[in-house]
This record gives structure tokens, C-alpha cells and sequence, in this order.
């Protein structure tokens, strides 16, 4: 920011204070200061800039994608803490996602999808809102409906689970921004954990109506589990670099901790098969779910129409 | 050659330093950014612009954009031209950061302040019972207090109500 700030024109105008002036900004959010100012995005030796790049925005894009269906809720929830809570559960996410996809456009400038000269889109604006469908590298699992309340929390829960052994293993990693990512992200997952936790719990042993809804919903969210687990090329490299982490290391400790909580409510591990792959690959591999189209359309198509920021 | 940071410099930065710590939390304005723990650090760069570094609390938080804008004002208005304000991800934010003065502050606003953030050496065990806190309603002292949501209007508070004044408080999260 290089303008001369007037003091005086805030008191006229709020708006006038938040944006700099700089009505241009509006349109994308009043901050656009880059979310890893002054930090050092050097590649740790020996990784490839293009592999990093794409094993950010897997890590980054499961978090985008699964913010903006939690984020659905917002209004719709059973009563307004729930509504509260999802929200709070979105933007960490969304949180953990910019700084994702600000990683990966740091690592390779390539794949962020160019904007007319002179937009105000930053890197991780674009690869959101931008990008085609098959360029998203976010699993499947994360692409459903959100289906009712018991359907929510069982997602939520394995997700959760998931999400938080392999952020805990990736603060281990060579990448300093990835490391101290993961050790963030690890702090809200556990959060978040705990939540669907105590809710799958909830309803497990609550009114019969509740249990059959949340038996069904496991039954629902279970064939796209395996999923979670299945490495990608990428994911392969870099876990051998000491960058990433391989997901079918972390299924083993996935497992044991969903274990404890059917165990607790008195539930099973569904018995249903695995989805199959679409086509050739899966949501790695940018092969998505019937899901996947109309969700990008809701979240991109603002973005989309004013691709200058002004409208 | 050791090049030693002249008189000037040093007072130029504690100037800077001291603006920079009355800069308020834009979500709980009672608080000052350096007794959140967000202020990590004031000094000066190569080409003598004041450098400002700020961690934040959570991921998403939304108020990092107004926490910038914020101490870039406060030290514009006093001639610091030159500020640049930069992120420190490592160490990540605990509420174990807040200070004593900054505890003191929630507490006459009738926020409940956290307790002792939880530490982990191996897996984070499962918690499928609310977080035991030992709370007292910040408005009444009563212990009977019961926790509404670990979730509530800002990402660092969960809600709480009282069961003897009847009023709900926020609680600043242990994280």
C-alpha cells in the first residue's frame, strides 16, 4: 500500500477506512494483503516446485471445498449455536485454505489461471474462483450434499479425523510454511473433532429417530472413505522428501480413533463397498462427483461475473 | 565490522514500538494487539522502513485485515511513511500469549478469560465430553455455569450461560 493516508476522510466515510481508499478492493474483500507477508517461501532443497504446488492445493482444496458446503448451513442449521458453530468450523477451513493456495502459487505462478491486466484478484482468489472443475484436487468425500444434521456430523467427524492425523503429521515436514500450517491447523481440527465427536455421540444415543438418521448417514458417507486414503503420484514424492504426507499412513490411526467413538455410541463400522473411480481417477486426479459441478457454479459465479473486481 | 543500530534508530523504533502496542483488537477492543499475543515483534529493515510483525489467532481469522490496516494508521499518522507489516506463522498463537493486563481487561468487560492451553507430545487424544473448565460467570462469580457452544461470535470464544444470574458470557478458548 503506497497511497498517502488521509486521516480526516475515514471520519466521512467507513469504508474510506478499511479499503485505503482503494474502492477497487471491494469486490474481492478489504483484505488483500498477502496472508504470508515477509514470510520466507524458499523450496526446502531437492523439491520440486510443481510437485509442492500441487500437493498444496490438494490440502488447500479439500478445505475450500468442504468450507463452502459447511458453509450452506449458515441459517439452516437446527437451532443458531449449530448454525454458529459450522460456520466457526468453515472459516477455519477457508483459513487454512487461502494460506494453502497462497503456498501453491508461490511454489509455481504457472498454474494460477491468468485475469484481465489490472485485476485486483489475488493468486488464491483465482486458483478459488477460476480454476475449472478438473483442476480442483480436493477427494471426493468432501463434494456431497450436505444431506440433514446426522449426515453433517458423520462427515464431519471422518473428515475432521482425517484431515487432523495428517496435519499432524505434515508439522513434521521440511517446509517451514507447510509445517507451521499444520501446526495451526491442528489446533482448530481438534476443535472441530470433538464437535462432530460429541454430536455423533449425541445422536447415536438419543431418540430412536436420531439413531436411525445417523446410522443412515454413516451408511451414506462411507463409500467415498477409502478414498481419503489412496496415495496420488504426488502425494508418494513428496512424503518421500520429507515434504508431505502419504494419507495411507495416517489410516491405520484414522481407524482406531473413528473406532473409539462407534465403540462409545454403539455404532459399527459400515459395511458398504467403495466407490469406484470416475472414469480413470478420483478426486486427486481431478475426477469429481455429479456434486462437484453445481457447487463451484454457486461458489465461482460471482467471481466469474466481475473478473475486474468492479462492478 | 559490527555495525552498531545508531541512537537514532533505537529511539525511532521504541517510538514505533509504542504506537504499534496501543493498537486495539478490532473484535475485543478492550484488548491491545500486544496483549493478545498478535504484536510478535517492532524493529527497523534494510532501508529503515519499520517492521511489524503480527501472528494470527486463528487460520480464518477475519480481523487480520483490519488488525494491518489498523497499525498501518496509527503509525502513518505519527510519520512512520515507510511500515510494512508482515506475517509470523511460527510459533502459532496461543491463547497462553494473552497478558496478565490483558486477562484483567476481558474481565472487567465480562469475558471469561482461558485457562492453560492444552500441550501435546504424541496424538491429541479424543474429547467426547465438554472440556472441563473451571469458570466462574464473570458477572455474578457463580460457578454454576454450563457451556452453551465451544463455537460463538468470534472464532477465539466459546458460550457460556450462567445458572444463577441467568446471563450468557463468552469464554476465550484455550488453544
Amino acid at each position: 500500500m503506497s497511497h498517502v493516508h488521509d486521516h480526516d476522510a475515514d471520519h466521512e466515510s467507513v469504508y474510506a477506512g478499511l479499503t485505503g481508499g482503494d474502492d477497487s478492493r471491494w469486490a474481492f474483500g478489504t483484505d488483500f494483503e498477502d496472508p504470508l507477508a515477509g514470510i520466507d517461501t524458499t523450496l526446502p532443497d531437492g523439491v520440486d516446485a510443481a510437485a509442492l504446488s500441487q500437493y498444496c492445493l490438494m490440502l488447500g482444496d479439500d478445505a475450500l471445498i468442504y468450507s463452502h458446503r459447511l458453509s450452506q448451513w449458515a441459517s439452516n442449521a437446527p437451532d443458531l449455536e449449530e448454525d454458529i458453530a459450522l460456520a466457526n468450523v468453515a472459516l477455519d477451513l477457508l483459513g487454512q485454505a487461502r494460506l494453502l493456495l497462497v503456498r501453491a502459487a508461490a511454489a509455481d505462478g504457472d498454474l494460477v489461471p491468468a485475469l484481465p491486466e489490472g485485476s485486483p484478484v489475488p493468486d488464491e482468489d483465482a486458483l478459488a474462483f477460476f480454476r475449472d472443475e478438473a483442476a480442483f484436487r480436493n477427494v471426493r468425500f468432501v463434494e456431497p450434499e450436505n444431506g440433514d444434521f446426522a449426515v453433517t456430523m458423520a462427515r464431519l467427524l471422518v473428515f475432521s479425523t482425517f484431515r487432523l492425523a495428517v496435519m499432524q503429521r505434515l508439522v513434521g515436514s521440511h517446509d517451514t510454511v507447510l509445517s507451521a500450517i499444520a501446526a495451526k491447523a491442528v489446533k482448530e481440527l481438534t476443535y472441530h473433532r470433538d464437535y462432530a465427536g460429541r454430536w455423533f455421540l449425541t445422536l447415536a444415543q438419543g431418540t430412536g429417530e436420531s439413531r436411525r438418521r445417523l446410522l443412515a448417514a454413516l451408511t451414506l458417507v462411507w463409500p467415498l472413505y477409502d478414498e481419503l486414503f489412496r496415495t496420488h503420484p504426488v502425494e508418494a514424492l513428496l512424503a518421500e522428501q520429507g515434504v508431505g504426507v502419504d494419507p495411507a499412513a495416517v489410516a491405520d490411526d484414522v481407524a482406531v480413533l473413528l473406532e473409539q467413538v462407534f465403540s462409545v455410541s454403539g455404532t459399527d463400522r459400515p459395511d458398504v463397498p467403495a466407490a469406484g473411480p470416475v472414469g480413470t481417477g478420483m478426486g486427486r486426479d481431478g475426477m469429481h462427483s455429479e456434486a462437484m459441478g453445481p457447487l463451484l457454479a454457486e461458489m465461482q459465479v460471482v467471481a466469474r461475473a466481475h473478473p475486474s473486481g468492479r462492478w | 565490522m559490527v555495525t552498531l543500530p545508531s541512537t537514532d534508530t533505537t529511539r525511532r523504533e521504541e517510538t514505533a514500538r509504542a504506537l504499534a502496542a496501543q493498537v486495539t483488537d478490532p473484535e475485543m477492543p478492550m484488548l491491545t494487539l500486544e496483549d493478545l499475543g498478535v504484536l510478535r515483534d517492532v524493529s527497523s529493515g534494510d532501508r529503515g522502513q519499520i517492521l511489524v510483525t503480527i501472528t494470527p489467532t486463528y487460520s480464518g481469522c477475519p480481523a487480520m485485515g483490519a488488525m494491518r490496516d489498523d497499525l498501518l494508521h496509527a503509525l502513518r499518522d505519527h510519520g512512520f511513511d515507510d511500515v510494512e507489516i508482515r506475517v509470523r506463522l511460527h510459533p502459532a498463537w496461543s491463547s497462553d500469549w494473552i497478558s496478565a493486563r490483558g486477562r484483567a481487561a476481558l474481565v472487567e468487560h465480562g469475558i471469561s478469560v482461558p485457562g492453560a492451553a492444552a500441550r501435546h507430545d504424541g496424538p491429541v487424544p479424543l474429547t467426547l465430553l465438554p472440556v472441563p473448565r473451571a469458570l466462574t460467570c464473570p458477572r455474578c462469580d457463580s460457578v454454576e455455569v454450563s457451556l452453551v457452544s465451544e463455537f460463538g461470535s468470534t472464532a477465539c470464544k466459546a458460550m457460556y450461560r450462567c445458572a444463577c444470574c441467568l446471563e450468557p458470557f463468552e469464554h476465550v478458548k484455550e488453544i
